[in-house]
């Protein structure tokens, strides 16, 4: 049997007080293995964010519980939380915020300097990750030499450097025009996603469902049936 | 411990992160090294400027060096004495605790130059027997002074506006005829670009016409240190008033400070070289966090301690202060050597005190400039970038 990556139960999200208040997430629950590439998607505002957040461990839900490989993470404290996203976690942002002043390698290696590794030693692996997205010669450039597909291609190489369990990509075809954005997932697809990994993929972006194992539907704050069965 | 050791690695690797982040912003990085740069070398030079104007201007009292001076009680400066009659140096050495106390005079007086100029000058008449406070000499013999007309000439940077005297030069001096035998370095030069000439004290107010009172100051030496207040509380009771030579350095820096605007001046233009630094550097450090900010909320959502983003601010901030502090300091030194080159009786001096007070300025500069910043970085919060 598969082992559990993600499994939530209960989420609910409100934003605001009175007659102020926002429900952004329903009662949520969902399960996500390793091995799969699951997509949440929905039209903007329909609590697509605020799950991905939530399942983070970046937004606590007024209830609802989050076991990331088994792990509760809302039982543990603010630096513990903090210590397991770093361990397990590998984020892609929707606008990449990679740092401008430092170098596609050194911003890959980012997660390892918070980690323990030293700089030298962050920097090659840095490399070595820049290679696999085929990004080797452009180590000593500075991201604004870069183009938007290649920008996201370093935020991949940054987000699995340290080989985490989850990677979470949030839009990440939004920037990106479709050619590059089918043949980002597709790289990520076939290169990023292992029998020890569990991706997932907020997006609204249709041309790279092909890509998903499964895609989830969001709206109103809910999760809506049936799932889709993907690539 | 396995523990301590990833804790340091980690600090090292998130203070390298924060250095690099820091100097590539090569704009920025200079913009405020520049800012705290200017700022250090404004409050150092001006600071400098006052503590070499306060030690000229205590320059007789560092060198004659006697650690207890009795004078009337309305002296303010060393150079602005109240003579004394001979009965308070009878008085002061038969008071307890005093081991001994010599008369000292300290005057002005016109030489007359070969040209037929007249150049004022300032006489230090030493006690005859002892030669108390008598300068180091460079030529000559000491013993000198005691011949017909002797006076030992200082040799500092006043020295050539007495047509650089050799031993033997003979000059005139209020009518009365002097003659070189000798010539000394002493510690401080006088405040007022003066020459300096050493006699005895009985040969300075033959020559120079004095009014009634002739002591100038009664220098004292203590049996011991403790004996000083009792010697203070006699000399008092005689109606007179004794300072230490550092409570009277003290006076002398009051005197400035408070009586003639110098204090307020150098107040108001170190504030202003503060004000300077602190908005250049707070304003283009603000702007530098401010154009990271969605960066560092990215590091926060990667995994990033909030205290580990302060600790990365506060290192940039106290990277830039120091290095700027070092740059306006090494600026201020090279300066005032330069003009020290070229006029050596330029009247700037860097004292610890100088240092002190300018680090200071810069730590509370760099505090708020960090303490905008990591406010604004604690303020930002991981799910404002998802939320794009």
């Amino acid at each position: 049997m598969p082992k559990k990556a993600i499994q939530a139960s209960g989420l609910v999200k409100w934003f605001g007080e009175g007659e102020a208040k926002t429900m952004a997430l329903r009662d949520v629950s969902l399960e996500a293995q390793f091995g799969e590439m699951v997509y949440i998607v929905g039209p903007s505002g329909s609590g697509k964010t605020t799950l991905l957040s939530v399942l983070t461990g970046i937004l606590k839900p007024n209830t609802g519980k989050v076991l990331l490989e088994g792990v509760d993470i809302w039982g543990l404290s603010a630096d513990q939380l903090a210590d397991f996203r770093l361990a397990k976690i590998g984020f892609v942002f929707q606008d990449y915020h990679l740092f401008p002043r430092l170098t596609t390698a050194e911003n890959v290696a980012i997660p390892l300097v918070l980690r323990d590794k030293n700089w030298g030693e962050s920097i090659r692996e840095a490399e070595k990750y820049l290679d696999i997205v085929g990004l080797k010669n452009r180590a000593e450039l500075y991201p604004v030499k870069l183009s938007g597909g290649e920008q996201q291609r370093v935020a991949i190489a940054r987000a699995i450097v340290d080989q985490p369990d989850i990677l979470i990509m949030d839009e990440p075809t939004a920037s990106l025009d479709g050619d590059t954005g089918v043949a980002i997932l597709s790289f990520v697809r076939k290169n990023v996603l292992n029998q020890d990994r569990c991706i997932v993929v907020v997006t609204h972006d249709d041309r790279i469902y092909q890509f998903a194992t499964r895609i989830l539907q969001m709206e109103d704050g809910r999760l809506k049936g049936p799932e889709k069965k993907g690539a | 411990m396995p523990q301590t050791r990833q804790g340091k690695q980690l600090m090292k690797g998130i203070l390298k992160l924060a250095y690099k982040l820091l100097v590539n912003d090569q704009a920025k990085f200079s913009a405020l090294l520049l800012g705290i740069t200017f700022a250090v070398f404004l409050m150092m030079f001006i600071t400098s400027m006052f503590s070499g104007v306060m030690n000229h201007a205590s320059s007789t009292v560092i060198n004659i060096g006697a650690p207890l001076w009795v004078m009337d009680p309305t002296v303010e400066t060393i150079s602005n004495s109240v003579g004394m009659p001979d009965y308070v140096l009878d008085a002061v050495r038969s008071m307890q605790g005093v081991k001994y106390a010599v008369p000292l005079y300290s005057g002005g007086a016109l030489v007359k130059l070969s040209d037929g100029n007249y150049q004022s000058v300032t006489v230090i008449g030493l006690d005859d027997t002892s030669l108390y406070g008598r300068p180091e000499l460079i030529e000559g013999k000491i013993q000198d002074i005691y011949a017909e007309n002797g006076f030992v000439v200082v040799r500092d940077a006043e020295f050539s506006k007495l047509e650089n005297p050799r031993l033997g030069s003979e000059f005139e001096l209020n009518d009365h005829r002097g003659v070189i035998v000798g010539t000394a370095r002493v510690a401080t030069s006088g405040l007022y670009g003066l020459p300096t000439l050493y006699t005895t004290y009985e040969r300075a107010i033959q020559y120079i016409p004095n009014p009634r009172y002739t002591i100038s100051y009664v220098l004292v030496e203590p049996k011991s240190p403790d004996d000083i207040p009792r010697i203070k509380q006699q000399v008092e009771a005689l109606g007179y008033r004794a300072r230490t030579k550092e409570e009277f350095m003290k006076n002398t820096a009051d005197f400035f400070i408070y009586k003639t605007g110098g204090g307020t001046n150098m107040l108001i233009m170190t504030a202003i070289s503060f004000l300077v630094g602190l908005s250049i550097s707070g304003q283009t450090f603000y702007t530098f966090i401010l154009e990271n900010l969605e960066r560092f909320g990215a590091l926060k959502a990667i995994g990033t301690k909030s205290r580990d983003l302060v600790r990365m601010i506060l290192f940039q901030a106290s990277f830039t202060a120091l290095t700027g502090y070092g740059l306006g300091v090494g600026a201020c030194v090279l300066l005032i050597w330069l003009a020290k080159v070229r006029l050596p009786s330029y009247a700037a001096m860097v004292t610890f005190g100088n240092l002190a007070i300018s680090f200071a300025m810069v730590v509370v500069i760099a505090a708020a400039s960090s303490y905008a910043a990591i406010r604004r970085v604690l303020r930002i919060e991981p799910f404002d970038i998802f939320r794009g």
